[in-house]
């Protein structure tokens, strides 16, 4: 028998961890979607040149912009320390995940908006077209981004990536929490962001086209999430006993109910099947299934938050 | 102090976790109501009548190779004077990022600066030239050695030359400078 007592009590770090709340899941969630929604507005900016999107595809990269800052203010709500913010932007901490992020975020920011602004019809520039054909300087950064768009469209491509994956990595570098401890979670999370992107996208009044070829790509996208946590999971599995401990919460552990059917099952199996049945029988691709998409998206994020927190070393306790 | 590495060892042949080095931080630092940055760990094992009892008095490790510091993003925790980790609450953003970090959960934040907080080996006290820490001042068994890692003859790094010791999830990759004499 082995009976462990400790007097610490500290709050949200006794009995388990807990002191990432809900504000963080819900960033990591806002931050693949606009990954994906970055990555694939680009990639159409690329491709499809010539050819006229639809009203609400053209519109889509302001999504970035908009959903950047939503999550940006839940993670500043995270903050202990709030009004020390600014104290990201004076530093660059190469070793540090978070400090990649905190660049990352402000570099998503022209990126988006320049690359959304070209896309956007003369028609709903309105005020805002006539007071930049105003301003000198505005005019100037119009006229260079026009002329750039296939390098802004790169540039969408690859700071989508880098924030995709900077989220994933942000947990996966932590090698106090064995749950997170993995290489995979990286890809794993710009993926993911892919797919929760591509749903997001299937919630507007897109053309038929563009719906059925983001329906395709997102089938392939969750086969690969599949394949990447299953991969997660097996280098848990076969790691030592910190990592199969951490397995062990989400296989029998208080997690495992949570993260097989929310994350698994109506997260990424149920969607795979409806598209794949709605690509079987010519329908147009629906928005149920990227609600359960997104839902299990969110769900991911969620519980690996909240799980890998409660992760750790145990190993020591019967050392002499 | 910039040839000097302090380091900590805790006698579990005697210490006997009275727990006054757990009140004498608290005391000394003033840390926040229902909030310590030392406590005592007591492990039992075995059925009676064969029962050991191992009894730990634990705090921040100041690894060599800190996580905490590693992933901080505003500098805010550093690597201090004499090797010790430390953290500047006025650089804190409190993102929480180190405390998720520690293998050891040796933080939390002091929720009246939101700050992250941890021993501090009591850098207050080193540099006024006290060459003690509040809880090795206490410790009625005299259990804590704390001093010169880098000086042969300090009474920790003799005790660490003559006794064995351990410190605590070595395989964490952290380079503990907080030992435990067996
Ligand atoms: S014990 Fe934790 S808080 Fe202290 S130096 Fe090591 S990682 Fe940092
Ligand atoms: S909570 Fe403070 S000390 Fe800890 S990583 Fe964040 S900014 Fe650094």
């Amino acid at each position: 028998m082995n009976e462990i007592t400790s007097t610490r009590h500290n709050h949200l770090i006794d009995p388990t961890m807990h002191v990432w709340g809900w504000e963080i899941p819900l960033y990591l969630f806002l931050g693949g979607v606009v990954a994906g929604v970055m990555i694939l507005t680009g990639i159409r900016f690329l491709r499809g040149q010539g050819r006229e999107p639809s009203p609400a595809l053209a519109l889509m990269p302001w999504v970035a912009p908009i959903a950047i800052s939503v999550g940006m203010f839940f993670l500043w709500l995270d903050l202990e320390h709030p009004f020390n913010a600014w104290r990201f932007y004076l530093t660059f901490k190469l070793t540090s995940p978070m400090s990649w992020g905190a660049w990352i975020l402000l570099g998503v920011y022209p990126a988006s908006i320049l690359l959304a602004w070209v896309g956007t019809p003369e028609r709903h520039k309105a005020r805002i077209g006539r007071w930049v054909a105003r301003i000198a300087l505005l005019r100037r950064i119009e006229g260079w981004a026009k002329n750039n768009t296939v390098f802004l469209a790169r540039l969408n491509i690859v700071m989508g990536a880098a924030l995709g994956i900077y989220t994933g990595v942000l947990l996966g570098t932590m090698a106090a929490r064995p749950l997170w401890n993995s290489a995979l979670l990286g890809p794993l999370f710009l993926v993911s962001g892919l797919s929760t992107g591509a749903a997001f996208m299937l919630l507007f009044g897109l053309s038929d086209d563009e719906r059925r070829s983001l329906s395709r790509a997102d089938m392939g996208l969750i086969a690969i999430e599949l394949g990447l946590l299953g991969l997660w999971m097996m280098g848990l599995a076969t790691g030592g006993s910190a990592a199969q401990g951490a397995l062990a919460v989400i296989l029998g552990g208080p997690y495992t109910a949570a993260f097989w059917t929310l994350v698994v099952a109506l997260g990424l199996l149920a969607p795979l099947a409806g598209e794949w049945l709605e690509y079987k029988h010519g329908a147009l691709p629906g928005r149920g299934t990227a609600v359960l998409v997104l839902l299990g998206g969110f769900a991911l994020r969620w519980i690996l938050v909240f799980a890998g927190q409660a992760t750790g070393w145990v190993t020591e306790i019967a050392m002499r | 102090m910039s040839d000097v590495r302090f380091g900590m060892a805790i006698d579990t042949r005697t210490c006997v976790g009275c727990a006054a080095c757990v009140i004498g931080c608290k005391t000394e630092n003033a840390t926040a109501p229902e909030f310590s940055r030392d406590w005592i760990y007591t492990l039992l094992e075995g059925e009676y009548p064969d029962v050991r009892m191992t009894i730990r008095s634990e705090r921040c490790n100041h690894c060599e190779d800190a996580p905490c510091v590693t992933v901080c993003p505003t500098g805010s925790s550093h690597y201090g004077p004499g090797g010790t980790v430390q953290v500047n609450p006025d650089k804190c953003s409190g993102c929480k990022a180190c405390i998720t970090a520690c293998p050891y959960d040796a933080r939390h934040i002091d929720p009246r600066s939101g700050a992250a907080d941890k021993c501090t080996f009591c850098m207050h006290r080193l540099e006024s030239g006290i060459t003690t820490t509040s809880c090795q001042e206490i410790c009625p068994t005299q259990s804590i050695y704390f001093g010169d890692l880098n000086d042969p003859d300090s009474k920790i790094s003799r005790a660490l030359a003559t006794r064995e010791a351990y410190v605590l999830k070595p395989d964490a990759g952290t380079s503990p400078k907080h030992f435990y004499l067996k």
